[in-house]
């Protein structure tokens, strides 16, 4: 069983690329402080999904705001699989 | 704070991009003077970004027959065919399309972005999942987003990365519609069908092919991808448009389904909308017909997607991976791509100016589409616009 800890620690590695320097916390915003744009959203997806051998339905993306949400439905993903 | 504050970046970036200049939107085509010809800003100029593939928009045959539908039915339907019913060329038309394509049934709708929306939209459901290649048309996202089935991506044109998300799903995969196109717009690339289907045999699951570049296009009898591929058998639904390779507007999906007459009545953009009026029904017919008399069509455009591609890579331009009547050159950036696609205008050459996020990977192109109307003069002038531009 994967714990939210271990997929927040991994979210955080994936996202050091997209964060071009800036200090992720958990409540870091993806879009308002990191300044993503569609296309590096689809991006950071792909690259969760490789990193974590799951399927992330763009459904989600709606409630995705930050940092945290990313992680937890990550997390809620992978139980499921 | 106020509704329109979400739009400011949109004109912080198009200002920075385009300045004063020429936009895109801007373009105004003055006179239309054929299938490839047109008055713009005052220039004669030569048009290769129509999607009028086999020049049907301008065939003296279509024309004749709209203009007579005009006079014998009207401008307009003016209401969807729940409400005001179907005129007897509808059903024709969905019978002609059926015919066409050796399948049970045809829903005709008013565009192809509805037939996508619609269909999309309404025959996926709550518990069913959609695998959609990453670089499918907008009008596939968003019937997804109209939807309410699980929505998931797979890397474009990866054989390998959608047999591992079906995997994934496990006996869902039973509940999986795969949806592809057989030409993608932007790059002109065809899907890996035959894979593909193979994949979906596999795993149980559904495949829709989007035709829409490919109808008129590829296959011996003009069918799209599916039958080039050998494949026809494995594609559950088949969606298509009227507004490329057909001449007007509209859209079909065809299927052997025979729950594809149910979906008339549970789908909103079938049912909400105005059904196409009598001269496009009447055009489209025409242009089918035309379609179906033979290849020469089709040999003319592919003749003159090989000659454009050819020299475009002759003069060193990074291009599509392949020859296609769509031929995207890209640039190494927006600033680029639109310096270029303005001097191009200024030589009196028309194309797509594709900036992302509608380019694939974050990319700019110009974007050119070829007819069978083209002369093979036209298309040397279009090369020798490219040359000028770039130099």
């Amino acid at each position: 069983m994967v714990t939210y800890e271990d997929v927040l620690t991994q979210t955080y590695q994936i996202l050091a690329r997209f964060a071009k320097g800036q200090k992720l916390t958990e409540g870091t915003d993806l879009l308002a402080d990191l300044g993503l744009d569609s296309v590096q959203v689809m991006e950071l997806l792909l690259e969760a999904e490789e990193r974590f051998d799951i399927s992330i339905p763009l459904n989600i993306l709606p409630s995705v705001r930050t940092v945290r949400d990313l992680a937890q439905r990550v997390q809620q993903l992978m139980e499921r699989a | 704070m106020s509704l329109f504050d979400k739009f400011h970046q949109l004109a912080v970036t198009r200002q920075a991009l385009f300045g004063d200049g020429t936009v895109p939107f801007g373009v105004v085509i003055e006179k239309v003077l054929s299938a490839t010809e047109a008055i713009v800003n005052g220039r004669p100029t030569i048009l290769a970004g129509t999607n009028n593939y086999l020049g049907l928009a301008f065939d003296p045959v279509c024309i004749e027959a709209a203009r007579g539908a005009v006079q014998e039915q009207g401008t307009g339907t003016t209401g969807s065919r729940m409400a005001n019913g179907t005129f007897a060329a509808h059903a024709a038309l969905e019978q002609e399309l059926s015919d066409f394509f050796g399948r049970r049934s045809t829903i005709v709708f008013s565009a192809g972005y509805l037939a996508n929306l619609g269909i999309l939209s309404t025959v996926p459901g709550q518990d069913d999942v959609v695998l959609i290649d990453a670089d499918c048309h907008a009008s596939i996202y968003d019937g997804c987003r109209l939807g309410s089935a699980e929505i998931v991506r797979f890397r474009h044109n990866s054989v390998a990365d959608l047999d591992k998300r079906l995997r994934r799903l496990a006996a869902r995969s039973r509940r999986a519609m795969i949806v592809v196109e057989g030409v993608y717009s932007m790059l002109g690339d065809r899907a890996p069908l035959a894979e593909i289907a193979a994949l979906k045999r596999d795993y149980g699951a559904y495949l829709l092919v989007d035709e829409a570049h490919s109808l008129g296009v590829l296959g011996a009898q003009g069918r799209g991808l599916a039958e080039e591929a050998g494949v026809e058998t494995a594609v559950d639904f088949v969606i298509g448009t009227f507004s490329k390779s057909l001449g007007t507007i509209g859209g079909f999906c065809v299927s052997d389904h025979p729950e594809l007459e149910l979906v008339r009545y549970a789908c909103r953009p079938y049912v909400f909308t105005a059904s196409p009026a009598p001269s496009v029904v009447a055009s489209a017919r025409a242009a089918l017909a035309a379609l179906r008399t033979g290849p020469e069509l089709r040999r003319r455009l592919w003749d003159n997607a090989r000659q454009l591609y050819g020299r475009l890579r002759d003069l060193g331009l990074a291009l599509g991976p392949e020859v296609s009547p769509i031929v995207a050159v890209l640039m190494a950036s927006p600033e680029q791509g639109v310096a270029v696609w303005r001097g191009l205008l200024e030589r009196g050459v028309y194309v797509n100016l594709v900036l992302p996020p509608a380019a694939p990977n974050g990319g700019c192109l110009l974007r050119c589409s070829i007819s069978a109307a083209h002369t093979s003069a036209q298309i040397e002038v279009v090369v020798e616009a490219f040359r000028a531009t770039r130099s």
